[in-house]
């Protein structure tokens, strides 16, 4: 190759081509990635309909996200759209709770929010991954704000009952020290020539050094007390300014008491994709997304509105609902189509017409309990005492998390913290607590984390156990090996003129985002049945 | 045999280590510890009671229930609630990784004589095994 011509730009297909050579497949991904092809799910565009015919009716039920969009992409497609939704609001698990609000749970125990006027805590979804396109898209389409959700915070606490005492320690502290010790172990059988055999000498030498720049060793290879550990943990004195403004460096923890804690578990927690960097959540709470959808299809939902059955035949849809705007009397809606939101937890107890292994899947996926705590505090005591700044605080103890808003930093006054997290066993406890128990033990947990304030400064709280929500049932679906493989494509594909679509339906279980993929999917599948319907 | 240790360290331990179980917004992400839970009244409060009620009498829901234990006749035979426990029904999740077999005997037997339920014979471990799925469910993402 002569250098007489400046070298070309290689096109994209050659770039790409000479990175998989290069660096195999996950690195070919990365790089598609990066430029614009892959993405985390699989949304690209929103689906074009288009050429629906003339006065084809569709009913919509329930009006959370799924609903909703599905109201919206279909109404834009030229259908006749009706949602009925049994809540006196739409959103669906999309929720924010506020001052002045009530929660009324299975069992009877209400509760009223006495938050201060502006805070708000998300008892439902909380933060959205930045490769949730589908969901981003539409946030971006319909004019929600959204601002960063911080995840990872190395200031914040991380607590074993039976590691350090019982004592919380630093994120920091704790992620240098098992780096730092991990490598210098890895360093030390390169030295000690254990690994000889599997690695050769040249890979040798990049390992070495990247475990002493990476690990943040000394050159011999140790992780201990001085400037190139402390940089990494804190010093015990901090660096200051004029005389005395030395930093005394501070002592890792003993290696021992790093590797048997257990703690690294939250180290992993924020590696996986859908906690990576960057998240976000909408400015003035979750609930301004339902607010967002609300405004473009509101003139199409009933509220109010308690689906007891859902009929089919060779002409169209019947479904019969009590309407509670009027006392509960039996009305009933028809339709050619019918998009049902439904969750399953609820779905699967009503007499749906449906055929066998469609019901069959119904009542297949079971839904998860989770309970979530909102605690105001009279002053914001993480940021003015412990200098953390949104982030999340992690234990061993039931409540699992302490969550602090990613909002309104250095604002004095009342702030709202999310106080309990759970799902799995200790939210199947919660959720059979009365709301003051729960307070309580978040309360003797939260004291933990931190000693000598938390009680002091709680204000009041709500709890939301999403088990004991007569709407849903449960948190979310949870579905096993087996249930995917006998009944997952049964509970996607529409059934003659009824199509499912929620988070219970997509790959994206839990998240707004399988909402709006399986929401698109199913309008996607209705559109091309009534367009083969002669 | 496996199952016995795990056991024994459930009920030395206050607290059980995180399990390392993600879920997916998850949220949590990873489940909350374990109550140690040595009689079937424990089993009740701690798992049971937050869908079926303190009481035993369920709860009514939009178009649908958490069925009432109290006076419910499917209780007669034990193999009917080892089996939902075991393996869940509907909505209802299974518990066959959550509980033993020690477990799932002492809540059949709490359910099944208390709430006005009186179906005295006892329930023992060895009805409970032979239930357990020989593949067990597992959640997946």
């Amino acid at each position: 190759m002569t250098d007489s011509h400046p070298p070309k730009t290689p096109t994209r297909r050659q770039l790409l081509t000479r990175i998989g050579t290069l660096a195999g497949s996950a690195a070919l991904y990365q790089a598609m990635t990066t430029m614009g092809h892959a993405q985390g799910t699989d949304f690209t565009a929103p689906p074009v309909l288009s050429g629906a015919r003339r006065g084809t009716r569709v009913l919509v039920l329930g009006a959370g996200l799924a609903g909703m969009l599905s109201a919206y992409e279909l109404r834009k497609a030229g259908y006749a759209v009706q949602v009925l939704e049994f809540q006196g609001r739409s959103g669906g698990r999309n929720i924010s709770l506020r001052g002045g609000d009530t929660v009324t749970e299975l069992g009877g125990a209400v509760q009223k929010v006495g938050f201060a006027s502006g805070n708000y805590i998300n008892p439902g979804p909380w933060r959205i991954p930045y490769h949730h396109q589908g969901l981003l898209h539409y946030c971006r389409e319909f004019g929600v704000e959204l601002e960063p959700f911080v995840e990872l915070n190395h200031n914040s606490w991380l607590h074993s009952s039976t590691a350090f005492d019982g004592k919380p320690v630093r994120y920091r502290e704790f992620s240098s020290d098992f780096t730092g010790f991990t490598t210098e172990l890895l360093g030390k059988a390169i030295d000690q020539h254990k690994l000889d055999d599997v690695v050769d000498a040249d890979e040798r030498e990049h390992l070495r050094t990247a475990m002493e720049q990476w690990g943040g060793l000394d050159p011999d290879l140790t992780y201990r007390k001085g400037d190139t550990s402390s940089q990494r943990r804190g010093y015990t004195r901090p660096q200051g300014g004029g005389i005395d403004g030395a930093p005394i460096p501070s002592d890792p923890f003993a290696r021992r008491d790093v590797l048997r804690s257990g703690l690294w578990t939250w180290m992993a927690f924020h590696e996986r994709l859908e906690m990576q960097t960057t998240m976000f959540q909408p400015v003035g709470g979750m609930d301004m997304i339902g607010k967002g959808f609300n405004r473009q299809v509101h003139d199409l939902i009933t509220l109010n509105c308690k689906v007891t059955s859902i009929q089919q035949d060779e002409h169209g849809v019947r479904v019969m609902y009590d309407d509670m705007n009027h006392g509960g009397v039996a009305r009933q809606a028809q339709a050619e189509y019918c998009v049902c939101t439904i969750p399953l937890s609820i779905l699967s107890q009503m007499d749906v017409q449906v055929s066998a292994p469609l019901k069959a899947a119904i009542m297949a996926v079971p839904y998860a309990s989770s309970v979530k705590m909102g605690m105001e505090f009279r002053r914001r005591f993480w940021e003015e005492d412990d200098q953390i700044y949104g982030g999340i605080s992690f234990t061993d103890q039931p409540i699992s998390q302490i969550s602090y808003p990613s909002h309104g930093y250095f604002s004095r006054g009342p702030a709202v913290l999310l106080g309990g997290y759970m799902f799995g066993p200790a939210a199947f406890d919660f959720a059979g607590m009365t709301p003051q128990a729960r307070l309580e033990q978040a309360l003797a947990q939260g004291e933990v984390l931190h000693p000598g304030t938390y009680r002091k400064e709680f204000s009041n709280g709500v709890s939301l156990a999403w088990s004991r929500v007569p709407w849903a049932l449960g948190c979310c679906s949870m579905w096993s090996e087996q249930a995917r493989k006998t009944h997952y494509k049964t509970l996607c594909t529409m059934d003659n003129r009824i199509v499912l679509a929620g988070e219970h339906a997509s790959y994206v279980g839990c998240w707004q985002e399988g909402a709006i993929l399986s929401a698109l999917d199913a309008v996607t599948q209705l559109h091309k049945r009534a367009q083969g319907a002669s | 045999m496996r199952r016995i240790i795990c056991l024994s360290t459930l009920l030395a331990l206050p607290l059980l280590a995180p399990s390392g179980t993600a879920h997916a917004d998850s949220a949590s992400a990873f489940e909350g510890t374990v109550q140690p839970m040595a009689t079937g009244e424990d089993v009740y409060h701690h798992v049971c009671q937050g869908c079926h009620m303190p009481d035993g009498r369920g709860a009514v829901g939009a178009s649908a229930r958490f069925p009432a234990l109290a006076g419910n006749a499917r209780l007669q035979v034990s193999a009917y609630p080892i089996y939902v426990i075991m393996n869940g029904y509907g909505g209802m999740p299974w518990f066959s990784e959550m509980l033993t077999d020690q477990q799932i005997a002492g809540v059949v037997g709490y359910i099944r004589t208390h709430f006005g339920n009186n179906y005295t014979d006892p329930v023992t471990p060895a009805d409970v095994t032979p239930q357990r799925p020989a593949i067990p469910p597992k959640e997946i993402y």
